[in-house]
């Protein structure tokens, strides 16, 4: 097998990055809130990333990379329309429930904002009154403006340093919300924990149904090696079978911020020795 | 080697199967495993038992009584001509040796090394009665490795009989189920989750046990037979079950996609960095290469001193392969004795030889971490043995008052596995009250032409088990889809003297002569 071809790839920033993959059975298969485990070469890791988008007719899984780390920046630089990654498995994960909510906050930060889009669209498709809440540093990183603005009935972009929408984080958009809307169902946010966290803080006042998606280490993804375990209500959920999406007024956060510092050291020599290679290779 | 002294015990095997031989005249002494000194193969990954030479392997063939009801056929799982391979051994036919054992085997070189042959045939063997028993296990290696040395592999004909099945999981059970049905005609494809096939024999099963050319080499057998394996494909998710047989036009479907779900014990701590599943430290250096970290991109970050609970084979595994990475101290914590310990008695005897500490009776009650997240030590309680409980095993109790500290910075949980939950989220399968899949004795699942084998189905057991539940759910598939019974083999009648009775073919002795006008 020659891989899983990339057909197309567009740069939102320079750490931010769109694949498109032509994989027509994941396409088919894939739902709101699952995602896949990618491969780049048969040396790499294997690391999960939400799916960002399908499209079915086309035949093709979009993949939203933030490059952040070894294996993310080494895909900046080698993943090209025309090349090919080695490995890609999915969709995984309970697909996320799009219920009967009538009226949902979609709430996406960082790495967050791509996988929220399918999410929104699709309790748009269900009906629902949907409100998109997308946080970025500044203006220059916003993508997909136009696309959440087609499925969204009210759209509020949040950047650190106010140069688009309103200044602040994603959690003064829910505040703003909540305030405009006493209805609101369900509360969905998908991004870094501390987001996450910060997030369901928001609504456990409100007592409204937050979902997250969580992000811990993984190795297969299929239930197999228990390193993506969570603390989900006092119980050990394993985030790639039992989830991604928890309750997130029952998700241990600090635990989970804890378990993604287990490889630190590791990732940070992993980083300095391919940039230093990079170097040589460059200078 | 002295080609007169194999001469001269050539010769006397020959004597020896002409005179009857007894439990007196055949070699007293087993032929030793040769093996990698045990100072040198804890810094090294290659293989730790080196596998016999063709002198050892005749004078354990020597060994075998050739019973004239043989029961150590009976005691293996999928029924291998044990004493008919190993005639053929003595005879210096070694390809036929090797058509015998792939007659009921595909993989005679993964179980001559991972087989608990202690449970199974030589457990049974009756020169075992009296003598050490005939070493089955590494005679099965050593015709399987030469197999693999001559590039022997038996490729029957096939009548392609039209029918489609789909293999779920390329782990023994689905490999040995896959060379059934491709042997009887079917046209068969695995699917894979991960990115290489071999389930547990890739992921679980380090290479200083079984290497990964000798897997490599048993799976392109399989494709020799025109099985076709499709890797990164997680069945459930990318397609279900219902989809296979009714969108993708397959008429059978096997599930062996193993247990795997790794059980945690529920004790304070067990979140802290540097608690890790067996499985997962496994995976991590068996399947994706984290000792060769930063050349393969994936880490482990091993502790110093490593604490491995359980005393089964894949802890055994775990604390091998620590130490082979470098760890400084391996223990194993188990609340049993060494007696009740279920692992195969060569790898306890092996990880004993390389220095593992073994720490009996003795339970971890609590993970106490470093203040930053990171295990320090653990809190454990001594045991003793108490009543046996229902696996007939004496029940350990705690001892009151014997709380202590063990020093650790790694703790590995080996303490067994639960189902995996993926096909019981998608499908309409019917499973039991611990998730495993429900079958009946031909191993038909509630879903029509839908079987399963393995651990998916009894829980984790061992390869050769899983090898004959993918053979007997094969077996099912057939009388399923109405396929002649393809298992009996077609052996001529021996021509000659011997073959012929008062002069007529033993072959022919009921036929009567027609005369065609």
């Amino acid at each position: 097998m020659s891989g899983f071809p990339i057909v197309a790839r567009e740069d939102f920033s320079d750490t931010t990055f769109l694949l498109e993959i032509r994989h027509p059975a994941m396409a088919k298969a894939a739902r709101p809130g699952q995602f896949v485990i990618v491969m780049t070469h048969d040396h790499g890791e294997r690391i999960p990333l939400t799916i960002a988008d399908f499209d079915r007719g086309k035949g093709t899984v979009t993949l939203v990379v933030q490059a952040v780390g070894k294996t993310t920046k080494e895909m900046r630089e080698a993943c090209r329309a025309g090349s090919a990654l080695f490995g890609m498995v999915g969709p995984m994960g309970v697909p996320s429930r799009i219920g009967d909510a009538k009226k949902v906050v979609c709430v996406g930060g960082g790495l967050g904002v791509a996988p929220i889009f399918p999410q929104a669209r699709g309790f748009k498709e269900s009906g629902a009154y949907v409100i998109g809440v997308v946080g970025f540093r500044s203006r220059d990183l916003v993508f997909w403006e136009d696309k959440f603005r087609a499925c969204c009935d009210e759209f509020v972009i949040c950047t650190d340093d106010g140069s688009a929408g309103i200044k602040g984080l994603v959690t003064e958009g829910i505040k703003t919300a909540i305030e405009r809307h006493p209805d609101i169902d369900e509360v969905v946010a998908i991004g870094p924990p501390i987001m996450m966290k910060a997030c369901v803080e928001t609504t456990r006042p409100h007592r409204i149904k937050t979902t997250v998606s969580l992000n811990p280490i993984m190795v297969d993804g299929t239930g197999m090696c228990g390193g993506c375990r969570v603390k989900v209500g006092g119980k050990l959920r394993f985030a790639c079978v039992d989830g991604p999406d928890f309750d997130g007024h029952e998700v241990d956060f600090d635990d989970l911020m804890n378990r993604l510092r287990r490889f630190a050291k590791e990732e940070r020599w992993a980083l300095e020795r391919w940039a230093e290679g990079c170097r040589r290779l460059t200078g | 080697m002295g080609l007169g002294a194999l001469g001269g015990r050539l010769s006397a095997v020959d004597g020896l199967t002409m005179t009857k031989k007894t439990i007196r005249t055949i070699p007293q002494q087993r032929a030793a495993m040769p093996v990698q000194d045990p100072d040198v193969r804890i810094a090294n990954f290659r293989e730790v038992a080196l596998g016999f030479t063709l002198e050892d392997a005749l004078v354990e063939c020597a060994r075998c009584l050739d019973c004239p009801k043989p029961v150590c056929v009976a005691g293996c799982p999928v029924g291998i001509d044990i004493p008919g391979f190993i005639m053929k051994v003595a005879a210096q036919d070694y390809r036929g040796a090797y058509e015998i054992l792939s007659e009921a085997n595909l993989l005679p070189a993964i179980c001559g090394r991972v087989c608990p042959q202690e449970d199974q045939c030589e457990g049974v063997c009756p020169v075992g009665e009296t003598l050490e028993p005939v070493a089955i296990g590494r005679l099965e290696r050593w015709v399987g490795d030469r197999a693999i040395a001559e590039g022997w592999s038996v490729r029957p004909y096939i009548e392609r009989n039209g029918f489609k099945v789909g293999v779920i999981g390329s782990g023994p059970a689905g490999m040995a189920c896959a060379a059934d049905l491709a042997k009887a005609g079917c046209d068969v494809t695995i699917y894979e989750a991960l990115h290489e096939p071999g389930g547990v024999l890739r992921y679980g099963i380090p290479a200083f046990r079984l290497p990964n050319e000798v897997i490599d080499a048993e799976i392109a057998n399989l494709t020799k037979l025109g099985v076709a394996i499709t890797c990164n494909t997680l069945v459930g998710r990318l397609f279900t079950i219902e989809q296979m047989l009714d969108e993708m036009g397959y008429d059978a479907v096997f599930i062996g996609s193993g247990a795997g779900s790794p059980k945690f014990m529920g004790i304070p701590g067990e979140s802290l960095n540097g608690v890790l599943s067996a499985n997962e430290l496994l995976t991590r250096c068996n399947l994706m290469m984290a000792g060769k970290f930063p050349d393969y991109d994936t880490p482990l970050h091993l502790g110093r001193r490593i604490a491995v609970i359980g005393a089964g084979n894949t802890a055994m595994d775990a604390m091998r392969v620590s130490l082979r990475l470098g760890a400084t101290k391996v223990c194993c914590v188990y609340r049993r004795t060494e007696a009740e310990s279920p692992a195969r008695k060569e790898e306890l005897h092996h990880a004993q030889e390389e220095g593992i500490e073994f720490h009996w009776l003795t339970a971890p009650v609590e993970i106490l971490g470093d203040g930053e997240g990171n295990v320090r030590a653990m809190r454990c309680l001594r045991m003793e043995l108490g009543e046996p409980d229902d696996s007939g095993r004496r029940r350990p109790v705690p001892i009151e008052g014997s709380e202590y500290e063990f020093e650790t910075d790694m703790v590995v949980y080996a303490i067994g596995t639960n189902a995996n939950p993926i096909l019981g989220q998608t499908s309409k399968l019917k499973l039991n009250k611990w998730g495993y899949i429900e079958t009946d004795e031909s191993l038909a699942t509630s879903m029509a032409g839908v079987y399963a084998g393995g651990d998916i189905v009894t829980g984790a057991a061992t390869v050769i088990l899983a090898m004959g539940a993918g053979r007997r759910a094969a077996r099912g598939i057939k009388d399923y889809l109405a396929i002649r019974d393809s298992e009996a083999v077609y052996r001529p009648e021996r021509t000659g003297a011997e073959g012929s009775l008062f002069g007529i073919d033993r072959a022919e002795r009921s036929f009567s002569r027609l005369r065609v006008a």
